[in-house]
């Protein structure tokens, strides 16, 4: 009797999984038709704001098309592709206002330039020159961070900056699911959560960070459920659904600034290309039924399709924007090219508020150097 | 004028500033009920706060990450480390963020940001708490290294360090927290960074020190003294950037040098002091300077603090090999 006791007061980890599991279903509003599968969690977008999603989301692919080429000829140095992961980048940028501040890992360009990072600045950063980074006062982001994980918790400090000061607005960063394993990933939001500052923390999933597939990340079975250790929301979302990652972002963003503090949110996404163009290949770690299993999932050909079943998308409308997309890239390039090269000296100035002897120093020493 | 020890030169350094700027915000593990683990912070959340003044969950990288974000939002922060060798756990916050920040923003962005953290031997504390670091973040471009060694520095560095624009690591040396008690003035005043301080006038010999090693110093500069050497005691104040002047002054004066840290040889900033002065000094010289530092093991067992820390005795004999040489 005594051991049969014992036995039925074990601890069901089976069942303990399953309840956490049952938690974190993805969200998913737009189907792989473009068919609304949830109409109750359907945002309230008019038809321009779903138009002008559009057409940032073609744009930016574009953009990720353009920026291959041009790093292929050399006028481009670093770049993270971005083809696949623009409902999780630019949906959730769509979501935000503009006060709201950003906090872009090294993939994450996309959502400063729309946040108002000027292109040829976002060249420039690929490219390696200070000027790229002088983000416009007004601009509420930060050059994109190479350290991962560093951004979450600096993420906190914003958003309990932001706390501290009243404002009616958010920080959001984002990571990758190889991100998720950082210990600064669980800083940032268990900090967040026990200061309940108006953060968002998105975690992009696109199941591999450079070659290593997410379940070798962990045991997890979603990583919105990660949230659960720093007892803050956590909502996983189809990421090729411009509308379940805008309706995700929006609630989290209403729930910051209404005091309620932080929220997680991982986005089921993909990346097309390479993890970056310096010499990744994903054929040696990528199968091309996982690569064609996502090409049916992608978020342009859905909201596509969405939008021309409401007669609010065409051809001609899509033509447009690639022209322009096309013309604005070759302009910002042209600009880019423009900006003086860097100097020792330059890099001397924006060291220190005031140079300390050390650097005073050297800068007599470089400037007579650049005097020849 | 006020006797205080540098614990209270500290906290009303900190009262100072949190009075006369509302963008400086105090945070760290227990700085904020409990006053800090050494009362740095005593009575300070009290009096201004805990929306000023406030603990934070254990993690020191969590910390860095709380102060560069805090600064991007117009704030002045002073986090605290509780002891300087967890350094390592926010090694990217401060080596590889704050101190970049200006910088890789072009000048966008700047990190108004003092870490405090104690450190230091000589009080038979557990394993890592005792270990003098200072020599990794004077190898970060971008930060400055201040290390005062008496009550009436700490509160002028401090409030300096505070009003900087860029960060600065205070490092504060557990030893000297309530050694001794020295008249401090009851206003504030601020003593400029990067500025080193004759502590002890002399002709024969240069010793260049910092932190406690200043007062094993003078007093071996006593004893010498006994023996008819004139020994002049600059204490840095600041280890990077370096008062190359007031040392190559000195240098020229006295023709010989010893260069004494509390840190291992392979450590601390000895090795830039001898370099300064070889390239600037050489022919001023009259013997090779010398280093007075710990051995390169792991900081000692707290048992064998006595036979491991670098003191006066040390001093005295490494002065005499130069002054004998």
């Amino acid at each position: 009797m005594a051991g049969k006791a014992q036995k039925a007061a074990q601890f069901d980890v089976k069942e303990q999984f399953e309840a956490v599991e049952n938690q974190f279903q993805t969200l998913q509003i737009l189907n792989e038709e473009g068919e609304v599968v949830n109409e109750a969690e359907m945002p309230e977008l008019s038809d321009e704001q779903l138009q002008e999603l559009m057409k940032r989301m073609v744009y930016t692919r574009i953009l990720d098309q353009r920026s291959i080429s041009l790093n292929r000829q050399g006028r481009l140095g670093f770049y993270a592709p971005t083809a696949g992961q623009e409902a999780s980048q630019l949906a959730s940028q769509f979501a935000l206002e503009k006060e709201d501040f950003i906090l872009p890992g090294y993939r994450d360009v996309p959502q400063l330039i729309w946040h108002g990072l000027p292109l040829s600045q976002a060249f420039l950063f690929s490219r390696g020159h200070f000027k790229g980074n002088q983000i416009p006062e007004g601009v509420n982001v930060i050059s994109p961070q190479i350290i991962i994980g560093a951004q979450i918790i600096q993420a906190a400090g914003v958003a309990l900056g932001m706390k501290k000061r009243g404002a009616k607005s958010v920080a959001i960063t984002y990571t990758g699911d190889g991100g998720a394993s950082q210990g600064d990933f669980y800083e940032g939001i268990n900090f967040a959560g026990a200061f309940k500052a108006p953060a968002i923390f998105v975690v992009q999933n696109n199941r591999f960070a450079i070659s290593t597939p997410v379940e070798k990340q962990s045991a997890a079975k979603t990583i919105a459920q990660k949230a659960v250790a720093a007892g803050i929301p956590g909502i996983q979302v189809d990421g090729m659904d411009p509308l379940a990652v805008y309706k995700a972002v929006s609630d989290a963003r209403e729930r910051a600034v209404n005091g309620e503090g932080p929220t997680l949110i991982e986005t089921l996404t993909y990346r097309y290309g390479p993890h970056t163009m310096a010499g990744d290949d994903p054929t040696r770690y990528r199968t091309s039924d996982l690569d064609n299993e996502w090409e049916r999932k992608d978020p342009l050909v859905r909201f596509r399709k969405f939008l021309e079943g409401k007669k609010l998308w065409n051809e001609d409308m899509e033509n447009e924007v690639i022209e322009r997309a096309k013309e604005d890239i070759k302009n910002a390039i042209k600009e880019a090219d423009a900006e003086p090269k860097q100097k020792v000296t330059d890099l001397m100035e924006i060291m220190y508020e005031e140079m300390p002897n050390n650097l005073k120093e050297q800068y007599e020493i470089y400037k007579e150097k650049e005097s020849k | 004028m006020a006797q205080m020890t540098m614990v209270q030169a500290i906290n009303d350094a900190l009262r100072n500033e949190l009075k006369n700027d509302p963008n400086v915000l105090l945070f760290g593990e227990d700085v904020g009920v409990n006053g800090g683990v050494f009362r740095v912070t005593d009575g300070l959340q009290k009096e201004f706060g805990e929306d000023k003044v406030f603990d934070t969950p254990l993690a020191e990288s969590g910390i860095g990450g709380l102060a560069i974000g805090l600064s991007l939002q117009g704030f002045r922060p002073v986090p605290e480390i509780q002891f300087f060798g967890f350094v390592f756990e926010v090694m990217d916050s401060i080596a590889g963020q704050m101190s970049r920040m200006r910088y890789r923003s072009g000048g966008r962005y700047n990190m108004p940001i003092t870490v405090r953290s104690p450190f230091g031997g000589g009080v038979h504390t557990p394993e890592l708490h005792s270990d003098s670091l200072e020599g990794l973040m004077a190898q970060t471009p971008g930060l400055k290294v201040v290390i005062p060694s008496s009550p009436y520095d700490a509160k002028g560095l401090l409030i300096s360090s505070i009003r900087d624009n860029d960060p600065v690591i205070f490092l504060e040396h557990l030893k000297l927290y309530r050694a001794f008690r020295e008249e401090v003035p009851e206003e504030e005043y601020t003593l400029p960074i990067g500025k080193a301080a004759v502590k002890r006038e002399g002709s024969d010999l240069s010793i260049i020190t910092y932190g406690a090693m200043v007062h094993e110093s003078l007093k071996a500069a006593e004893e010498l003294e006994k023996e008819g050497h004139s020994v002049e005691v600059i204490d840095l104040r600041t280890i990077m950037p370096l008062d190359v002047d007031t040392i190559i002054a000195s240098v020229e004066k006295t023709g010989r040098a010893i260069v004494v840290q509390e840190a291992q040889r392979q450590a601390g900033i000895a090795s830039n002091v001898i370099s300064e002065i070889m390239e600037r000094a050489v022919l001023s010289l009259e013997a090779p300077v010398l280093r007075v530092a710990a051995a390169d093991t792991v900081y000692a067992f707290s048992q064998a603090e006595s036979v491991w820390l670098p003191n006066y005795k040390d001093v005295i004999e490494t002065a005499k090999k130069v002054l004998n040489f």
